[in-house]
């Protein structure tokens, strides 16, 4: 029980995953500044962020709406996320072996974040956070069905297998799944899958600064508004692993994990990239981008599996 | 120093409010976030709800309909919000003080915590005014 509850709260679990999360959003601050010719916050700027949100900052509860969801919901992100994170981070260092199944469940745990903002910013109360909500649902109307066809492709690749160990072992001994054409096309559509999971920017459209200031988050402030930025940079970093894990290799044990580390500041530095050389889509374009184009790719790719390719 | 008060000036999220400005200062203001100035080296980000605001940067004169607007959004603020007027209008009334419609300059309605005086104050007087505040204590 005790050993469970260290994998939790410690190592791999909240903490770890904060940190790297923490630091991932500095890196991806840092390119972004880079990319502007500019020189960018110093390292710590994502601690002192949360822990300014979390000590110092008043916590406003919105006058009309419900109170204990609206403070309940950030919670239930920070555990959506950080459960996810678990069942894919234990397979992915080799701790633990996971059970048969987990695949399914990862995938259902990785959108309990996105609802708990969509709970959240209904509970608020304000008509620009229900507008931010209803572009949210939307936005995971779209993605999800392209996410589940690449998680359904990789089963397939893998030969029926269900737990992430043996989808990292199958590539382990034999070779990643990305060496080969229908990898290549289900890489292109996970990273377009998670640029819309983690709301960047061709697909930010439920936060939306500049028309509905911050959308989804607008109400939240204070410690709320910490845990809303903890489970979004655990999301930052568990979403890149998983992406690691079922197509790159995941991570071999010994000195491998300078090149494990080296595929998420990769799979990042793609994200950042993308986000910063394309205008925000309407949330038309981004249902029609992800249900006819992507789902298109990824059928592809399955066909393509099938033929062995 | 301690560790709270530590966090909270190294990273100052600014809420933009303009008062009835001649719109030079709001653009002097959009020059310190741009590549040549940064002020995110210093942790400072623009933000769009009031929410999540640690500045109220106010700008312009402030006439008798903002007045009103700016004592919704100093209620509105989560404490704690340092308060900073820009320009000669925000801190005094510049030209327009002897206006009909002029509702006294900023700190008459609210607390203000740091004076940027120029017409349009320098974006490098900008980041130095808010650098200091920042350092202050
Ligand atoms: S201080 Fe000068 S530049 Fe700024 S708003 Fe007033 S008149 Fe315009």
């Amino acid at each position: 029980m005790a050993v469970y509850l260290f994998y939790f709260l410690i190592f791999p679990g909240l903490l770890f995953m904060a940190v790297a999360g923490a630091l991932l959003s500095w890196y991806d601050r840092k390119i972004t500044a880079r990319v502007q010719f500019r020189k960018g916050p110093p390292l710590l700027q994502p601690f002192y962020d949360f822990f300014k949100l979390l000590l110092v900052k008043e916590t406003i509860l919105p006058k009309h709406g419900s109170r204990s969801v609206f403070l309940i919901a950030p919670l239930l992100g920070v555990f959506g996320a950080t459960m996810a994170g678990l069942f894919i981070l234990l397979p992915l260092f080799g701790i633990e072996t996971g059970f048969r199944g987990d695949v399914i469940v990862i995938f259902y745990l990785l959108t309990l974040p996105s609802f708990s903002y969509i709970i959240g910013s209904l509970a608020s109360g304000n008509p620009l956070a229900a507008v931010g909500a209803s572009r949210e649902m939307k936005l995971i109307i779209s993605y999800e069905l392209t996410f589940l066809l690449v998680v359904a492709a990789v089963i397939m690749k893998s030969g029926q297998q269900f737990d992430m160990n043996s989808i990292i072992e199958t590539q382990q001994t034999g070779r990643p799944f990305i060496g080969s054409i229908s990898g290549v096309l289900l890489f292109v559509a996970g990273v377009f899958c998670i640029q819309a999971k983690l709301a960047l920017v061709p697909f930010d459209m439920p936060e939306a600064e500049t028309e509905l200031a911050s959308g989804i988050y607008i109400e939240y402030s204070g410690p709320p508004y910490a845990m809303i930025k903890l489970a979004k940079q655990i999301m930052f970093f568990i979403l890149p692993a998983f992406l690691v894990a079922i197509l790159l290799n995941g991570m071999n044990p010994g000195i491998n994990i300078v090149w494990f580390i080296l595929k998420i500041l990769g799979v990042v530095l793609l994200l950042t990239l993308i986000r910063n050389t394309n205008p925000r889509l309407k949330i038309k374009q981004a249902s029609g981008f992800f249900l006819i184009w992507m789902n298109l790719l990824v059928v592809v790719a399955i066909v393509l599996i099938a033929f062995g390719l | 120093m301690g560790f709270k008060d530590y966090c909270f000036r190294k990273s100052l999220w600014v809420f933009h409010f303009g008062g009835a400005s001649c719109n030079n200062c709001d653009i002097e203001i959009l020059d310190c976030l741009t590549p040549r100035h940064d002020l995110e080296r210093f942790g400072i980000l623009l933000v769009g709800s009031i929410r999540h605001a640690d500045v109220l940067l106010v700008n312009g004169s402030i006439n008798r309909r903002d007045k009103d607007r700016l004592l919704e959004l100093y209620r509105q603020a989560p404490k704690p919000i340092l308060v900073v007027a820009i320009g000669a209008c925000g801190c005094t009334g510049g030209i327009f003080a002897e206006g009909n419609t002029f509702a006294g300059p900023v700190d008459k309605i609210i607390p203000v915590d740091a004076y940027i005086p120029g017409c349009p104050p320098k974006p490098e007087a900008i980041i130095s005014g808010i650098v200091k505040l920042a350092g202050k204590k």
